[in-house]
């Protein structure tokens, strides 16, 4: 049975890693969207397994925020947003998506190689886990670095945050500061969000990013 | 005696996978139909159609050279040795030392290879954009199928398919590299046999065709044999996930006649909701761009590294 | 005094905390502008002084979730102090922002709720026990100054916004992570749950951590708390969000979040340093500090607007101190805290002068102000003094801090003192040319209605203690200072 929630902890989180990639594989936002509600379903799957096997009741609730929150809610209402205002519906990227997927790959092995000769000391759950996690942050970082698209940047920001709650929840007894923190961090974030998206309609049409780099501070 | 036996029964698996290829295309034309609303052609009507084309006239173009006629014997013979070697009831039969997952995915690139060069024998445009485009998948699946091997083999300490079924058996556990192979594995799998999304085996439109477009010209029993060897393949794809992923049922090395029966009844089983998933999957999704998929394959490719890294770095994946 | 502190409901150092979130919400009801900077001035200056009087008197470490020691002390008192002289500035200079219009009256709430909200979390993260708390009290600084940064709501306003939100959170999400690492190494010898992230408790303990995963969590920490301190190559957010904000939030900005940021990066340092087989964690901050001079001392030659010419000198500055606390030792220590509390004060008093000087001529494009001293003398001689200050010219403050540091470094790493001198002559002639074009000569046209002058008290009050600061530093503090030097390590 410890063999069977070693294994089950790391296929959730390579389950993560797996989605993440299909998040860099999307070349229309509202596919996007889906994959993402899939990865926070993915998450909160991992985070009630990490309460059933730690013991810890709390991090139930924080399963059921992500799901609630980031599974639900928060895509629905970028897809609302998205069909209001008319955003295009191509993600442009840099590089073309092959070579994404390459640099997620090495971004991968990067993050195996420092995580794991580190966390020797650590008992062998948390070790993997936090490899795994360390994974999904720098493949949100991708995300947010190889596309052009205002949305496509929020949907790998919040990659990104799902990715730091699973290294939290890995952490065994990590205080719940942090998970208020960290769902705290999703709220705001998201009103920060609704209120610049809506700015930026009133300003100009779209919200390409490239759009908005004619503004580019190397001109002055 | 043993001797006999044991190449009897080996007999006996090469015969059984020939005669159930058909049925596995019909049943899954069936559900198709079943699941789109419709009534749908019968579960036998492949066989009939094989029958059917067997006794017709087999039309030949003026310039086609003897590798169009002899392209079908070819084809059908690999993909047939290929899939009477996959473990389909019993593990260890006589004939399981050759049985390697290697030199299976060379007897399936052998089978594509004269395909691909029979597509383009005639000259005509659309068997051209057919060969291209399987190749132009096949440059990609292949990598992606050997990196799927290695994955395996990394897991299960060797690549013949009897040894791999036996140590998924006696080990069952979820691993990561496992379902990253086995996902990776579904997506060659989809690309091979030419199922959406990746290509549809139904459409008429020559556009889009990449496997009937290599196939067109061909009539007759030419035409019946690589019918034949196309539903092989389908039932040696799904045998080889079931034997790997899904092993539970298979006879082992000495179980005795009952153990091969519920061998057989566990292996239909499996072939049955193998072909209900892919049925369901494809009712559910749409054909994609030509140029997409080598993304979609790509991505398998990347799925059976991840596999091997994650295996290279740390036993426990 | 004691007995009169203790008659209050709360103690002194949650006051820091209390008065600005009580008054958060208080201006967040108050739509008037006059009413609105008068108490927003009152409660910058009553933390103001309940910070004073930690100087005095602080609380036992193992109460509550804050605490004080004298490095925090240090930042506590500049940040407060610079607090209350930019609301001042504020006052007057967003009154003239409503009157031409750039700013619309219906903002002032939220213009004014979220400096008092920037104030409680930098206040938080400056006396925070807890690692975890002192992570969220950075992320919702950097959130409040987002949202202010985009106040005006141009198109250049809000890509600014938009910029240093996304590299400002993907630093803070590093951070996070390297804040993790530190619990999980902390976590076998401390035990499961909240002392594991108490700051005494892990500095108490931190030579039993494991060094592997301390050097992991730190490279995270200080890339992600690196972003916030402005250090190239992950400056990107700093000039944009500088140039476009109001100017009360530019000075805040360079006179305090930097600071923050660093005082975090600054208490990690120390936890490594305390761990005999971690990695020196001296040398990556030397080298992100070299480069961060060296890179804001050329881009300096290149920049047209004057406020981004000065936002890129705080980069400079930044990375002049995070090399100064790279170096160690108890010389390059004492250099780094004094440069510290002296950028802070002139920088703060730059931005006040700049922000007038663009309401005066209606234009932030250095070719299009010229000649300050005969137009508007009392603000021009003030941009020369505060631009000397920043330059490094003598008898002033940050003259003080430079030489010490350079003579430091010759004497420990000479060959590192190349690129470090370098750096700086570079940065001292950008400067004095841009000042000499900006402040003398045929002065250039001024908007005819510039409405009531911001007031010059802060400015003043600010250069007169740098100016202080270089001729004489009283004997309590250099030894307070010298403390603190001996503390980092």
């Amino acid at each position: 049975m410890e063999r069977f929630s070693l294994d089950a902890a790391h296929l959730l989180a390579g389950g993560m890693v797996l989605v993440s990639f299909m998040m860099l594989y999307q070349n229309r936002i509202l596919g996007l969207l889906n994959v993402f509600a899939a990865h926070a379903v993915v998450l909160s799957l991992s985070v009630a397994w990490q309460a059933y096997v730690q013991s810890a009741p709390h991090l139930f609730v924080t399963a059921a925020i992500a799901l609630i929150l980031k599974a639900i809610i928060i895509p629905v209402a970028l897809h609302h947003m998205v069909l209001r205002l008319g955003v295009h519906r191509d993600i442009e990227t840099v590089g073309g998506i092959g070579p994404t997927m390459l640099m997620g790959i090495g971004l991968v092995a990067l993050s195996m190689v420092v995580m794991l000769p580190a966390a020797a000391e650590a008992d062998p759950i948390a070790r993997e886990d936090l490899a795994l996690a360390l994974s999904v942050i720098l493949l949100g970082l991708l995300i947010m670095v190889t596309r052009q698209n205002a949305i496509s940047q929020i949907v790998g920001f919040m990659s990104l945050e799902n990715g730091l709650v699973l290294a939290a929840t890995g952490a065994r007894g990590m205080p719940l500061v942090v998970e208020i923190s960290v769902a705290f961090s999703v709220l705001v974030a998201f009103i920060v969000i609704g209120v610049f998206l809506f700015r930026i309609r009133e300003r100009f049409d779209t919200i390409d990013t490239q759009a908005l780099d004619d503004f580019r501070e190397g001109r002055e | 005696m043993g001797l006999i036996l044991a190449i009897l029964i080996q007999g006996i698996q090469m015969v059984l996978v020939l005669a159930l290829a058909p049925g596995l295309i019909g049943f899954t034309r069936k559900v198709k139909a079943r699941l789109l609303r419709r009534q749908g052609p019968s579960v036998v009507q492949p066989y009939r159609d094989l029958l059917r084309l067997v006794r017709k006239e087999a039309v030949l173009a003026d310039n086609a050279s003897w590798l169009f006629r002899n392209a079908p014997y070819l084809i059908f013979a690999t993909t047939w040795v290929a899939a009477a070697l996959v473990p389909t009831f019993a593990a260890g039969l006589h004939f399981s030392w050759a049985a390697d997952l290697i030199a299976i995915t060379a007897l399936l690139g052998s089978a594509r290879f004269f395909l691909a060069l029979a597509g383009m024998d005639i000259g005509t445009a659309f068997g051209g954009i057919g060969s291209s485009r399987e190749m132009l998948f096949a440059t990609l699946a292949e990598p992606a199928m050997i990196m799927i091997v290695f994955t395996v083999a990394l897991v299960a300490g060797s690549t013949q398919l009897s040894t791999v079924a036996e140590f998924m058996v006696d080990h069952s556990t979820l691993r990561v590299s496992l379902g990253l192979a086995l996902i990776g594995l579904i997506i060659v799998a989809l690309t091979e046999n030419a199922r959406v999304p990746v290509d549809n085996p139904a459409t008429h439109l020559e556009l889009t065709m990449v496997h009937e477009a290599m196939i067109l010209e061909y009539s007759g029993r030419h035409l019946a044999v690589i019918e034949l060897a196309a539903a092989l393949k389908l039932l040696l794809y799904i045998s080889l996930i079931a034997c790997i992923f899904a092993p539970w049922g298979m006879a082992r090395q000495d179980d005795g006649v009952l153990g091969m029966l519920v061998g057989v009844v566990t292996w239909v089983g499996k072939l049955a909701i193998g072909g209900f998933l892919m049925v369901l999957f494809e009712t559910a999704i749409a054909k994609m761009r030509v140029f997409r998929v080598p993304e979609f394959v790509g991505g398998a490719l990347m799925l059976g590294f991840l596999g091997t890294l994650l295996l290279f770095v740390s036993r426990s994946f | 005094m004691s007995s009169l502190l203790h008659m209050l409901p709360f103690a002194p150092i949650d006051a820091l905390l209390v008065v600005p979130g009580v008054a958060a919400l208080l201006l967040a009801l108050i739509p008037q502008y006059r009413l609105g900077a008068r108490v927003n001035m009152l409660a910058s200056g009553i933390t103001f002084l309940f910070a004073l009087t930690l100087l005095v008197e602080r609380p036992d470490p193992t109460v509550s979730f804050l605490f004080v020691d004298d490095l925090n002390v240090v930042f506590v008192v500049l940040g407060t102090f610079v607090g209350f002289t930019t609301s001042i500035f504020s006052a007057s200079y967003i009154g003239h922002e409503i009157e031409i219009g750039r700013l619309k009256p219906g903002y002032i709430r939220f213009y004014h709720g979220m400096y008092q909200a920037l104030s409680f979390s930098m206040n938080l993260g400056l006396t925070a026990n807890n690692i975890g708390l002192m992570w969220v009290a950075v992320e919702l600084a950097t959130l409040t100054t987002v949202l202010m940064v985009g106040l005006y709501r141009t198109q250049a306003a809000l890509e600014a916004a938009w910029k240093y939100f996304i590299l400002g959170s993907v630093g803070i999400a590093l951070a996070l992570f390297g804040t993790i690492l530190i619990y999980m190494a902390a976590r076998p010898v401390i035990g499961e749950g909240h002392d594991a992230m108490v700051w005494t408790t892990l500095i108490a303990n931190a030579s039993k951590f494991s060094p592997e995963l301390l050097n992991v969590a730190f490279v995270f920490l200080m890339l992600g708390y690196g972003t916030k301190v402005g250090l190239a190559p992950l400056h990107a957010w700093l000039p944009d969000a500088h140039a476009e904000g109001p100017t009360p939030i530019s000075a805040v900005l360079s006179g305090l979040l930097l600071n923050v940021a660093l005082y975090a990066l600054l208490r990690f340092k120390m936890l490594l340093a305390a761990n005999p087989l971690a990695v020196a964690p001296g040398p990556l901050l030397v080298t992100l500090g070299l480069v961060s001079l060296i890179f804001a001392a050329f881009m300096l030659y290149l920049r047209r607007d004057i406020k981004r010419l000065f936002a890129y000198s705080s980069i400079e500055h930044m990375g002049l101190i995070a090399f100064a606390f790279g170096m160690g030792g108890p010389l390059a220590n004492f250099a780094g805290l004094l440069h510290m509390t002296m950028h802070s004060l002139t920088k703060s008093a730059i931005f006040f002068a700049v922000g007038q000087v663009a309401q005066v001529k209606g234009t932030q494009k250095i070719a299009d102000i010229r000649g300050l001293t005969e137009s508007h003398p009392t603000l021009g001689w003030s941009l020369v003094v505060g631009v000397a200050a920043i330059a490094g010219l003598p008898p002033m403050g940050i003259f003080t801090s430079e030489f010490l540091l350079v003579s430091s470094t010759f004497a420990r790493q000479p060959l590192l003192a190349i690129p470090l001198v370098i750096g700086l002559l570079l940065a001292f002639g950008a400067l004095i040319w841009r000042l000499t074009g900006v402040a003398f000569g045929t002065p250039s046209p001024s908007v005819v209605d510039a409405g009531r002058p911001p007031s010059m008290v802060p400015l003043i009050i600010h250069l007169a203690l740098v100016l202080i600061a270089g001729l004489y530093l009283p004997g309590p503090l250099v030894a307070w200072f010298q403390n603190v030097a001996r503390m980092l390590g």
